[in-house]
């Protein structure tokens, strides 16, 4: 077995091209996902252009102004602003792509945010211009401005509550309070109900009960205007989130991001290596050779498997050095990345050798398993919840079925302490290797006599 | 070596229909046919290659060296590199020795370091062939191995394999050309439609046209053959 095994990194290092992408295939991986994982997510690039005149405020009712909004700081927080000077500059740079979108605050905005407060109010609109060139830019920019107009709502609303509070505060307890200029002072409810109290004894007793049932209003009025106080407060915000999470501690994003990204890599790595050497024998007339009595069936498979595993090993820990360059992996945890790849390699090699005796040809198996492994690998990593139960049930037993998602969970839990365990899908890995390494000795037979 | 009653069959075609072989120490026995007569079925059966699905095979100890038709050789290793893997698969002794033995067989000496891929198909013939008898097996079996070779290294070809008969190696190959069987086949096996439809020498073979093909007695080899086997129904 041994001499085979030579003959085969033999072969592999006499196919430059197949060498060569080896080892720039996990460097690629590594690069990319090092990128993606270790920049913050760009701020999509928005044209603004504001009309509203200088030194508009909006009015908080009875008077009052809300404090400066401070609009195009708010907004170009969320997304990356290109001010412009008009709206025909916007729209050009809209649809030479030059942004996501443009963003247009009337002349008019604050004139309509300040009539919700009158008896006529109008709704006040912001003018957004978009390039829906594709289904999934239309959904990114509708997302974007979901979110920023909600932030907006939101932060107004909250202005409006706190207005509405204060003054709230001023009919209970009393305070000054300007009005066109006019300094008013609020006595406020509590005052009045002790000043009330305090002249109870000099009321005749004929016009006492009236006065009993002012008392009684003031003291309930500001009883109960204190509990609305934070009811007004939480209107702006009526509903909060309360998460709780009922799975195991999922690892951090850019862990689980470099899980996938090595996955990946030891998937087409070891798929394609085993299942084309072993096609590799047919195709060269050299499987009825070596069977007919220098190697067993067996013993081939064993190295066509071993093989996967050696350069699975290698090539995924190459690609992690490549990504450490980016993202910081715990290197202590290393003996657990090798038995997590070296399952993972195992049992993708089985899988790879199951292939590899069902098809006739290198070209027919590398199609081949790049058509098994590429769509089973996307759907092991749909979440549940995003497609309907039935079909997650059906995508749940497709990935167990195949050394994808439990070689995932199993380096994801090797790269990750505070994950959950590497056990189980060690032991999932191992019953597949066992599954596989049996269909291809089966397929074995029939590969020997057609 | 010794098979009795050897069935084969690929979906309903029958390619070996109950088919008996037998091959002496030294012997030379050649299988002919036409075209899926069954012959590289049997000789790949008598190699273990494959199962029969009825009848069974006895060869010495297993020792059986196998050249199959078509080269099985990993192009992309050299000549030497070749003969060494299959020299250290046989677990030969002295497998450096037994690699130089066999390029100075073949006369590939000076090209042991090409790739496979780059010799002509006439030169891969004589590496498969070579690794066939780097185990100097009790029985050879040779699957068409004269094809692709030139005059001069296929009366090689024959030299070596006369020279291991005469050492009580039994060679068994099968060929399209009926003058090489009737020169080099002591005995001759013909199968046609998976039956075996004559066992013996070339000079039996002749008697045996005489007597039923009298027309073709005084043709050559070939033309009484092709006779033979039309006044079988083949």
């Amino acid at each position: 077995m041994r001499w085979l095994l030579l003959k085969d990194l033999q072969i592999l290092r006499r196919s430059p091209l197949q060498a060569a992408l080896l080892v720039a295939y996990p460097v690629l991986i590594a690069l990319l996902i090092g990128f993606a994982i270790s920049r913050e997510p760009g701020n999509p690039r928005v044209a603004f252009l504001n009309e509203v005149p200088p030194g508009s405020r909006v009015s908080a009712g009875s008077g009052g102004e809300l404090p400066a909004v401070g609009v195009h700081d708010r907004v170009c927080r969320q997304v990356e602003c290109v001010d412009v000077g008009s709206r025909a500059e916007a729209e050009a740079k809209v649809r030479d792509g030059d942004v996501l979108a443009a963003l247009i605050l009337p002349a008019d905005l604050i004139d309509r945010l300040n009539s919700l407060s009158t008896l006529s109010p109008e709704t006040p609109e912001v003018d957004v211009i978009v390039n829906e060139e594709d289904p999934l830019k239309a959904r990114v920019v509708d997302d974007r401005i979901d979110a920023l107009l909600a932030r907006a709502n939101l932060f107004i609303a909250r202005q409006i509550a706190a207005e509405g509070g204060r003054y709230l505060g001023l009919v209970v307890n009393g305070g000054d309070f300007d009005v066109l200029g006019t300094r008013v002072e609020v006595l406020g409810l509590r005052r009045v109900a002790s000043t009330l109290e305090s002249l109870r004894a000099a009321v005749p007793a004929a016009q006492r009960p009236s006065l009993e049932r002012v008392i009684r209003f003031a003291t309930l009025a500001r009883d109960n205007l204190d509990v609305a106080a934070p009811l007004i407060d939480r209107l702006a915000q009526p509903i909060a989130v309360d998460k709780q999470t009922v799975s195991a501690p999922t690892p951090p994003l850019d862990v689980f991001a470099v899980a996938v990204a090595a996955t990946l890599t030891l998937t087409f790595v070891t798929l394609l290596l085993v299942a084309g050497s072993l096609a590799l024998e047919r195709e060269e007339n050299t499987f009825a050779r070596l069977t007919g009595g220098l190697v067993s069936r067996s013993s081939l498979l064993a190295e066509k498997i071993g093989l996967g595993v050696a350069v699975g090993l290698g090539v995924t820990l190459l690609m992690l050095a490549g990504v450490e360059l980016f993202v910081g992996l715990a290197w202590s945890r290393f003996g657990l990345w090798l038995v997590a790849i070296g399952g993972g390699a195992a049992a993708l090699g089985a899988a790879g050798a199951a292939l590899g005796a069902a098809a006739r040809d290198v070209r027919a198996v590398s199609l081949l398993a790049f058509m098994v492994s590429l769509p089973v690998a996307l759907l092991s990593l749909v979440p549940s919840g995003a497609v309907g139960g039935g079909l997650y049930d059906v995508i749940r037993i497709v990935a167990a079925l195949f050394p994808f998602k439990p070689a995932l969970q199993a380096m994801t839990a090797a790269l990750d302490s505070a994950g959950p365990g590497i056990g189980g899908p060690l032991l999932h890995l191992a019953v597949l290797v066992v599954a596989y390494t049996a269909i291809a000795r089966l397929a074995l037979g029939r590969f020997a006599s057609t | 070596m010794e098979a009795r009653g050897l069935v084969k069959r690929y979906g309903s075609r029958e390619a070996l229909k109950g088919v008996n072989f037998e091959a002496a120490p030294g012997e030379v026995v050649g299988v002919i046919g036409p075209n899926g007569a069954g012959k590289t079925t049997l000789l790949s059966i008598l190699a273990g290659t494959i199962e029969p699905d009825q009848g069974e095979v006895a060869s010495p100890n297993g020792d059986v060296g196998w050249v199959p038709q078509q080269a099985a050789l990993y192009r992309r290793l050299s000549v030497e590199e070749n003969l060494l893997l299959f020299a250290r698969l046989e677990k030969h002794a002295q497998p450096r020795e037994a690699v130089e033995e066999m390029l100075e067989l073949t006369g590939l000496e000076d090209r042991r370091g090409e790739l496979v891929a780059r010799l002509s198909g006439g030169n891969q013939q004589r590496v498969n062939i070579a690794i066939g008898l780097l185990a100097r097996p009790a029985v050879l079996l040779l699957d068409e191995p004269s094809v692709g070779l030139d005059p001069r290294q296929r009366a090689r070809l024959w030299g070596f394999v006369s020279g291991l008969a005469g050492g009580g190696t039994s060679v068994v190959f099968s060929t399209h050309d009926i003058q090489e069987a009737e020169r080099y086949g002591q005995r001759l096996l013909v199968l046609a439609d998976g039956e075996a439809l004559f066992d013996g020498s070339a000079a039996e073979l002749r008697d045996a046209v005489r007597g039923e093909a009298p027309e073709a007695a005084g043709s050559d080899f070939e033309t009484a053959f092709v006779a033979f086997l039309q006044h079988r129904g083949h």
